[in-house]
């Protein structure tokens, strides 16, 4: 029975829960005796179930594409890299689409790195403040020489992902049930991801409508987003792109 | 009466006060909503887990919305780590009151535990020595949340697969010092009783009368697992994965049968059974107080008086 002194009993405990190879630490006992080894193992295997359960749930269609015992194995490595810094589950995981991009067994999948990248943005919109989006009479109601000064406020679940390969058409059947059949994986598909209000979308944008996007959602106006666009895409829709974010949802004010 | 919490009157009450006295109630899963919503009075009340509606908004919120104008909502912290030996997060106390005021809760409970340290989540409600300095410490952080939120929350007992060396004192013992210190109430898991006293080689009977019960404002039930020790002898897991085991059913009763009809909690969080079984079992809890409900009407206005 050691001292008066405190010993670190928290710090001695989190020290080993994410290393498997580490004894328990010492000061942990069984009752009558007996040992704690096993004891000291259910807390060890809580947390990293829990964990790896907790990614299996937010990306489902990652785990459906490399199989339960390759995700599973996968996550308990990341957990372990990775161990989660907010006591927001919901936020966890959000550089698991870096981890997957450097995880050697997964070269040959290059596009998986991008779907988790949308399952982990589908979540983000899933959380996101609620606002009621912007619709078109707002849009059109400014005066038409105002329009490229104009600036768009992102609905705050609005979020991008810009792939080099079919990502969302991969999320999008691996989420759904059924077969999954044969994808042309190396089309580029850019994400739009809404929550206009309690349901997630999820669309593929047309050519240059990411580049228009991403320069609104970081404050632009609307000229220099269309101007990005054209620079980006040539045939860029400035009507249709228009037309697309605010039946997406992808809006939120008007500033001008 | 400090330990039973009771409807706190608000002057800008936005859901209509129901009452949790005397209920059985099931954990509130997304899976079971719609057959929930199909339902009028589905169970006697809902317990959410605040972090599952920590975030800004969207399903979750419009979800517990519904729910919380249909019925009394118990609002159960996991993260908030009244055990660790670190300060509390100031932003996690504060995001904790943002809900108790947004939800108006019948009651308010969090845990005997600690789930963060060093900046690392652990996801799990993990053990403490039960020495003079731990207890000064929790009584502080309990102290720091009761004053954050205005009210007095209940703490709930673990369940323990081990000992520390440097433990100075007994589990209830703690239990019963904290009360004092903090007038704060508690959440009975008899579940954890069972699981814990099995593991520690210890009679439930003992723990349960030793615990100071006229301070518990609110029960939980659950099934756990049975594992083996290392050596190799029964080791019972707090796995929520199950129905309520019959040892455990058979201590609720005394329990009832000893304090009055205490609002109920059926836990069931992994391997999620259709809603018709959860809520099957929180009518069997239902059961039990409405048995010893008429026995108690006496008791239960005399212990509000004392």
């Amino acid at each position: 029975m050691p001292n008066m002194r405190e010993m670190p009993y928290a710090e001695a405990f989190a020290g080993t829960l994410f290393s498997p190879g580490r004894g328990k630490p010492e000061f942990l006992v069984g009752p009558n005796g007996k040992g704690a080894e096993r004891r000291f193992e259910v807390y060890r295997n809580n947390v990293s179930v829990g964990l790896v359960n907790a990614l299996a749930s937010m990306f489902p269609a990652t785990q459906r594409i490399v199989g339960e015992e390759f995700f599973r194995a996968m996550a308990r490595r990341y957990v372990r890299d990775h161990p989660p810094r907010s006591r927001l589950l919901v936020e966890y995981g959000q550089d698991l689409a870096t981890f997957i991009a450097g995880f050697k067994p997964l070269a040959g999948m290059p596009w998986l790195a991008d779907v988790a990248k949308i399952e982990r943005a589908w979540l983000d919109a899933y959380h996101a403040a609620d606002a009621a989006p912007l619709v078109g009479e707002e849009l059109a109601a400014i005066p038409e020489n105002r329009l490229v000064d104009t600036i768009l406020v992102a609905h705050p679940a609005a979020r991008l992902v810009r792939s080099r390969h079919a990502a969302v058409t991969i999320f999008s059947v691996n989420r759904r049930e059924g077969e999954v059949g044969a994808i042309e994986t190396d089309i580029a598909e850019d994400a739009l991801i809404t929550r206009p209000h309690l349901d997630v979308a999820i669309r593929i944008l047309p050519a240059g409508g990411a580049v228009f996007l991403e320069t609104l959602f970081s404050g632009h106006p609307l000229g220099e987003a269309a101007a990005a666009a054209l620079a980006e895409c040539p045939t860029f829709d400035l009507g249709a792109n228009i037309a697309g974010m605010i039946e997406a949802g992808a809006l939120a004010d008007i500033r001008q | 009466m400090i330990g039973r919490i009771k409807a706190i009157d608000k002057m800008s009450s936005v859901f209509p006060a129901h009452r949790v006295e005397g209920k059985a109630g099931a954990g509130l899963k997304p899976e079971h909503l719609y057959a929930i919503l199909e339902q009028a009075d589905a169970v006697g009340f809902f317990e959410v887990h605040a972090e599952n509606y920590m975030g800004a908004g969207g399903p979750p919120h419009a979800a517990l919305t519904r729910i919380r104008n249909d019925y009394p909502v118990s609002l159960h912290g996991i993260c908030m780590s009244i055990g660790g030996p670190e300060p509390l997060d100031r932003d996690h106390l504060a995001r904790f009151k943002a809900l108790v005021e947004r939800y108006e809760p019948a009651l308010v409970s969090e845990h005997l535990a600690w789930s963060t340290h060093d900046n690392l989540f652990f996801n799990d409600l993990l053990p403490l020595p039960y020495t003079r300095q731990t207890l000064a410490r929790v009584a502080d952080h309990i102290d720091e949340v009761q004053e954050a939120i205005g009210r007095p929350i209940l703490l709930e007992n673990p369940s323990t697969y081990l000992q520390f060396e440097q433990s100075t004192m007994s589990e209830t013992d703690f239990i019963g010092e904290i009360v004092r210190r903090t007038s704060c109430g508690l959440l009975l898991d008899v579940n954890n009783v069972f699981v814990s006293s099995t593991n520690q080689h210890t009679s439930p009977l003992a723990y349960l009368g030793d615990f100071p019960l006229e301070h518990v404002g609110e029960i939980h039930l659950a099934g756990h697992t049975t594992r083996e020790d290392d050596e190799g002898d029964t080791l019972l897991i707090d796995s929520h994965d199950r129905p309520v085991a019959d040892e455990v059913w058979k201590l609720y009763d005394i329990v009832i049968g000893q304090c009055g009809p205490i609002p109920t909690l059926i836990e069931w969080d992994s391997e999620l059974p259709p809603w018709p079984v959860l809520k099957a079992e929180a009518e069997a809890a239902q059961k039990i107080l409405d048995r010893h409900a008429a026995n108690y009407l006496f008791g239960s206005r005399h212990a509000e008086h004392a």
